[in-house]
């Protein structure tokens, strides 16, 4: 809290982001030690965890206030308008403070309490048991084994204690390798095709240089080769651009040679390093994110970003390495130099693509939250940080709040029969790939589709199962009538022969049918749907504004110009 | 002139097809007067029966005696024949070449198309002037409905009944239009119920450089708004091109002279701009090879996506102007056929539920684009594929369908027809069986005598059976006015129409399946909900009444 100098200003604008003509909404910001919060005059709020904020920048004073532009990692941004230049200044310092993540024990996660009780927080950290999931890969068995080398984070700290390798390969093969590759992150099982008996490796570049080569690290690629009964090669994906290896070998790193590794075949993929990404994405944001963009502009900037043909390209490496498998039944090793970003993209997404089980939701547990410090779960950069900053007891992970909001991500088209489509071939034709509006815009509401497909056939396929069951009840009730009836069935016959009419049975058949569907007929009505969101033109400003004695005027100033 | 004479070889066998998405095919290409067709012969079906009229362009290429000719559609499609003998195939190049480029509309096949299904409703009279007349006259009886065009005599390129202002009588609208470009004096296109506020639309006024006025004009367009009352006339040229329109006696209104109109100019482009956006468009679609940015680069050059914005955000201030600023409407171009129509028909889009109905957008299509006068005809005669340089083809239409696909796309509850029925409408429009889209205006039409001697696509379309593929499961009438989006990250290329041939679309298909499954499964348990609350009712009422002595 010592950051915290001002807590609440009153007559703050949040300005309209893509409004030409500074379109703003009033209302009182408050600072708390966690959040940022906006409560505008119609009482809607705004909250901004301070660890999602990316930059805190403050622009030049103007007649109305003082600018405060804040840009947060899932791509919110907002630009207020404070009053006085003073309490600007306060909260932008607060802010400066704390965003930054000093210390992993600053986080939210530390101090966030969901109410979870030990064993349910224990519970929720075992979700995700990597030992099972080795087990549903039928792991281990007769060509790969759990080997306990990294127990300690001896060999590589950045790798699990848990590492399945090679049968065949001793400790000393492994130990050898690790001393081979960047960071010694050696060659480790990432995937196994069980059908095929195929596995997706990973590792980081080798430390060839110009000429160096390893026996123990040829022996271990030899391994994971005849590890694969059904090929007697296999693949050895670089995902770097040909030439940011080669730069690489001038500092002692590098790729494999052909030569010295028997039956590899080596393939560079492509991809742009993080660096590149960074600043592609970072111009994707500025590009999307200009007022009175125009068409031409947007497309321009989305080809200058270069985002889309990084997508394409990680997405054409990870149809390679799924191909190699069902295609070739060949075994891959991915890398790129430290071997934990392109790599993760390239092996995660390849086996999305082989493997249905991970386009389930909890074979997923879709990371929305990725930039989110509220849960454990990303926060640290490896398993042995992750231990020395006691996560599973200081904080709670967040697949259970996934899996008991998991309605909220279940696709209605989803069907897991249609899985005989087991592996997805996507086409990558450049056409088929699209910015994506959704993530990038999700806070600027009108930019999108006013009425939401998704959420309707969501809605009604919660309600169809609502349905089902209301139609079991009404049928056990009416049998249960009727049952009751045939027992009545004299008394009955004589009651109708005295009131053939009965006014109480005309007004039950009269009862109105009931409205069975009040969340649908919400959704469907148009969202917030208004002219003055959508900038048609300048004149819309000229329009409300003008009354028509202050109309007859323009008219004079248009007649004199004409 | 008989067909005969231009088919010097009707049959050849042993023709190799090539179609996207399909494994080749062997069979025997027959020509008829109107049609190529290839039959493999088995199971009794053809493999291709393409109208001569759909053929936008065709390239012959030989290696050695095996011939190929690849046909580009109007449609976009693109499809190749191998043809064995050199002879056949030069053969069946210049017919297909003449077939396709027949000079004579009546040669056409709409004159000599017999249907083969039961009409129901005749649709050459399902949408009559005087009936959409009285949609309004029960609100308005400021308007009227004039004859004054009877004979075409008046306006060429207007229908015979029009809608003016009960003010002004016909005697004044045969000096307007005198002072109207084609003719084409004032009329109403829409009128707001909400506010009595009204869309008008015309040809640009013939100022000429000297500042012709006309008094009658001047009294129409003034007569249309109550005192107190403000409008607007949207230009959609920019001031310039209007200015340089008077040079060539065309021109624009003086404010001076309207007194409580104002002049607003927009700048939607015309003819073989959004020719040559489109042929760059496709082609661009067209080669899968592009890497990312080429493909963005070229998509960006077609202009394509920039046009939709403009007429779209033209439409909408349009729209605007009269829901949110109780100001009537004037627009107006120069001939007033093309950009006006699009604006006054996406304004209606907009403004209208009824036309977001497909009977009140079958009724749209005739009202503000057929009996408009746009021509089709001329607009439509080439599409993508054309290299002929004239200036009259213009992909018009196929603008205007895709502004309704993005509205739609954006209110996907809001509309009665899914995207099936704008591209049958864009298939129509440049190569049908049907005389709806023959013809430039309703006086060539009536000359032709379609009536009688065609049949109306809105006879096809309009039965159970057709109906059910152009219905939006999803629909649910709403009596709100829909502000569409027109930022450029909200719009989108028409996958539909312009990578249809391009890509399977088989997962999206079944995705569309499944959430129609969904949504059929949701109307049948909800009836069966109902029907058994109601058994349940009556039950319990027996029983009450069992109980009740």
């Amino acid at each position: 809290m010592e950051h915290i100098r001002t807590t609440k200003v009153e007559q703050v604008k949040l300005l309209d982001r893509f409004s030409t003509s500074n379109k703003s909404l009033t209302g009182t910001l408050y600072l708390t030690a966690t959040h940022l919060l906006f409560i505008d005059s119609h009482q809607k709020e705004t909250w901004i965890l301070h660890h999602h904020i990316a930059l805190v920048e403050k622009l030049a004073l103007t007649t109305s206030g003082c600018p405060l532009v804040i840009q947060c990692k899932n791509f919110r941004i907002v630009h207020f308008i404070v009053p006085r230049e003073r309490d600007c200044h306060d909260i932008y310092n607060s802010l400066l403070q704390l965003s930054k993540q000093a210390k992993y024990e600053d986080l939210y996660a530390f101090s966030y309490n969901p109410k979870q009780n030990d064993s349910e927080r224990l519970r929720g950290w075992q979700l995700v048991d990597l030992a099972e999931e080795y087990k549903r890969m039928g792991l281990p068995n007769s060509n790969w084994q759990l080997s306990d080398a990294n127990r300690d984070y001896k060999i590589c700290e950045t790798y699990p204690r848990e590492l399945y390798v090679p049968r065949i390969a001793s400790k000393p093969i492994i130990v050898g390798s690790s001393k081979f590759r960047s960071k010694g992150r050696f060659p480790v099982l990432s995937y196994y095709h069980q059908n095929k008996e195929a596995a997706i490796c990973r590792c980081s570049q080798p430390l060839s240089g110009f000429s160096a080569r390893c026996l123990e690290d040829e022996h271990l690629l030899q391994a994971i080769s005849k590890a694969n009964p059904a090929n007697r090669y296999m693949y050895v994906m670089d995902t770097r651009p040909r030439l940011n290896a080669m730069a690489n070998r001038a500092a002692g790193k590098g790729y494999e040679n052909e030569d010295n590794y028997s039956n590899i075949r080596f393939q560079f993929v492509g991809i742009e390093n993080i660096h590149v990404m960074r600043s592609s994405l970072q111009k994707l944001l500025e590009v999307s994110g200009t007022k009175g963009l125009s068409v031409s502009d947007f497309y321009s900037g989305l080809e200058s970003a270069g985002w889309l043909r990084h997508i394409k390209a990680v997405t054409d490496a990870a149809i390679f390495l799924a191909r190699a498998i069902m295609v070739e039944n060949a075994s891959v090793l991915v890398h790129c130099s430290d071997g934990w970003d392109r790599t993760s993209q390239v092996c995660s997404l390849g086996s999305l693509l082989l493997d249905p089980y991970y386009r389930t939701i909890r074979g997923f547990m879709i990371h929305e939250h990725i930039h989110s410090c509220q849960f454990g779960n990303f926060i640290g950069n490896c398993q042995k940080e992750r231990e020395e900053l006691k996560l599973k007891e200081k904080t709670y992970s967040l697949w259970p709040f996934l899996l008991h909001d998991q309605k909220k991500y279940f696709n209605p088209l989803y069907s897991s029969t249609s899985q005989k489509l087991a592996v997805l071939e996507p086409n990558t034709v450049s056409f088929n790939f699209k910015f994506w509006r959704n993530m990038y815009h999700q806070f600027d509401r009108t930019l999108h589709p006013r009425q939401s497909v998704f959420n309707i056939i969501m809605n009604m396929n919660e309600q169809n199962k609502q349905l089902q069951k209301d139609v079991k009840d009404l049928e056990s009730q009416i049998k249960q009538h009727k049952n009751k009836q045939t027992d009545g069935v004299l008394t009955k016959e004589l009651l109708n022969s005295v009131r053939p009419e009965s006014p109480a049975l005309k007004t039950s058949l009269c009862l109105k049918e009931q409205t069975l569907l009040p969340v649908k007929d919400a959704l469907r009505t148009v969202e917030g749907s208004s002219p003055a969101d959508n900038r048609y033109s300048e004149y819309a400003d000229e329009f409300s504004k003008a009354e028509p004695a202050v109309v007859s005027s323009e008219y004079g100033v248009a007649r004199m110009t004409c | 002139m008989e067909f005969a004479e231009l088919i010097k070889t009707p049959r050849v066998d042993n023709v190799v097809l090539h179609r996207p998405f399909f494994p080749a095919v062997e069979g025997t290409l027959c020509l008829t007067g109107h049609h190529l067709i290839l039959s493999s012969r088995q199971d009794n079906t053809e493999e291709l029966w393409l109208l001569h009229s759909n053929i936008d362009a065709i390239d012959k290429r030989f290696v050695g005696p095996l011939g190929t000719i690849i046909i580009k559609c109007k449609d976009f499609r693109i499809i190749q024949l191998d043809i064995p003998g050199m002879e056949e195939c030069l053969n069946i190049a210049s017919s297909i070449e003449a077939l396709s480029t027949l000079d004579s509309i009546t040669l056409m096949y709409p004159f000599f198309y017999r249907p083969m299904f039961e009409v129901i409703e005749d649709g050459w009279h399902s949408f009559l002037p005087e009936q959409e007349f009285e949609l309004y006259s029960s609100a308005t009886s400021e308007w009227r409905l004039s004859y004054v065009n009877k004979e075409f005599a008046v306006c060429p390129s207007y229908p015979p009944i029009v809608i003016v202002p009960n003010a002004i009588d016909d005697e004044a609208l045969r000096k307007v239009a005198t002072f109207r470009h084609g003719g084409r004096f004032p009329v109403l296109s829409y009128y707001h119920k909400k506010n009595g506020m009204v869309i008008m639309r015309s040809g640009q006024p013939l100022t000429g450089t000297n500042g012709r006025r006309c008094r009658e004009d001047e009294k129409l367009v003034n007569a249309t708004l109550r005192a107190g009352k403000r409008g607007y006339i949207i230009d959609t040229r920019p001031l310039n091109s209007a200015q340089q329109a008077r040079a060539r006696g065309g021109g624009f209104e003086q404010e001076a002279h309207y007194p409580q109109w104002r002049r607003i100019h927009k700048s939607i482009e015309r003819y073989h701009i959004l020719q040559e956006s489109l042929i760059k468009l496709v082609e661009a679609c067209n080669d899968q090879t592009h890497n990312m940015d080429r493909w963005l680069s070229r998509l960006e050059a077609s202009n394509w996506l920039t046009h939709i914005k403009e007429i779209l955000t033209t439409a909408c201030l349009a729209a605007q102007c009269l829901d949110r600023e109780g100001a009537s409407i004037l627009i107006h171009g120069t001939e007033g056929t093309d950009s006006t129509l699009q604006v006054t028909s996406l304004a209606q889009i907009i403004l209208e539920p009824r036309s977001r109905t497909i009977q009140g957008f079958e009724a749209l299509i005739e009202r503000e684009w057929l009996q408009a006068g746009h021509p089709f005809q001329q607009r439509c005669a080439q599409s993508a594929y054309c290299n002929s340089k004239q200036k009259w083809e213009s992909p018009v239409f196929l603008l205007f369908l895709d502004c309704v696909w993005q509205i739609l796309r954006q209110f996907p509850c809001s509309f009665e027809f899914n995207e099936n029925l704008l591209i049958m409408l864009f298939e129509h429009a440049y190569a049908s069986q049907f005389g709806t889209f023959l013809g430039n205006n309703e006086s060539e039409r009536c000359k032709l005598k379609l009536q009688q001697k065609t049949m109306s696509l809105w006879s096809w379309v309009n039965r159970p059976s057709e109906l059910s593929k152009f219905t939006n499961p999803l629909f649910e009438a709403n009596n709100l006015v829909i502000w569409p989006s027109v930022a450029p990250q909200s719009l989108q290329l028409w996958e539909g129409i312009f990578l249809r041939w391009n890509r399977s679309s088989k997962y999206l298909d079944e995705a569309y399946e499944e959430m129609v499954n969904i949504i059929e499964y949701n109307k049948e348990l909800q009836a069966k909900v109902n029907i058994l609350r109601r058994q349940l009712a009556e039950l319990e009422t027996e029983d009450g009444m069992q109980e009740s002595p």
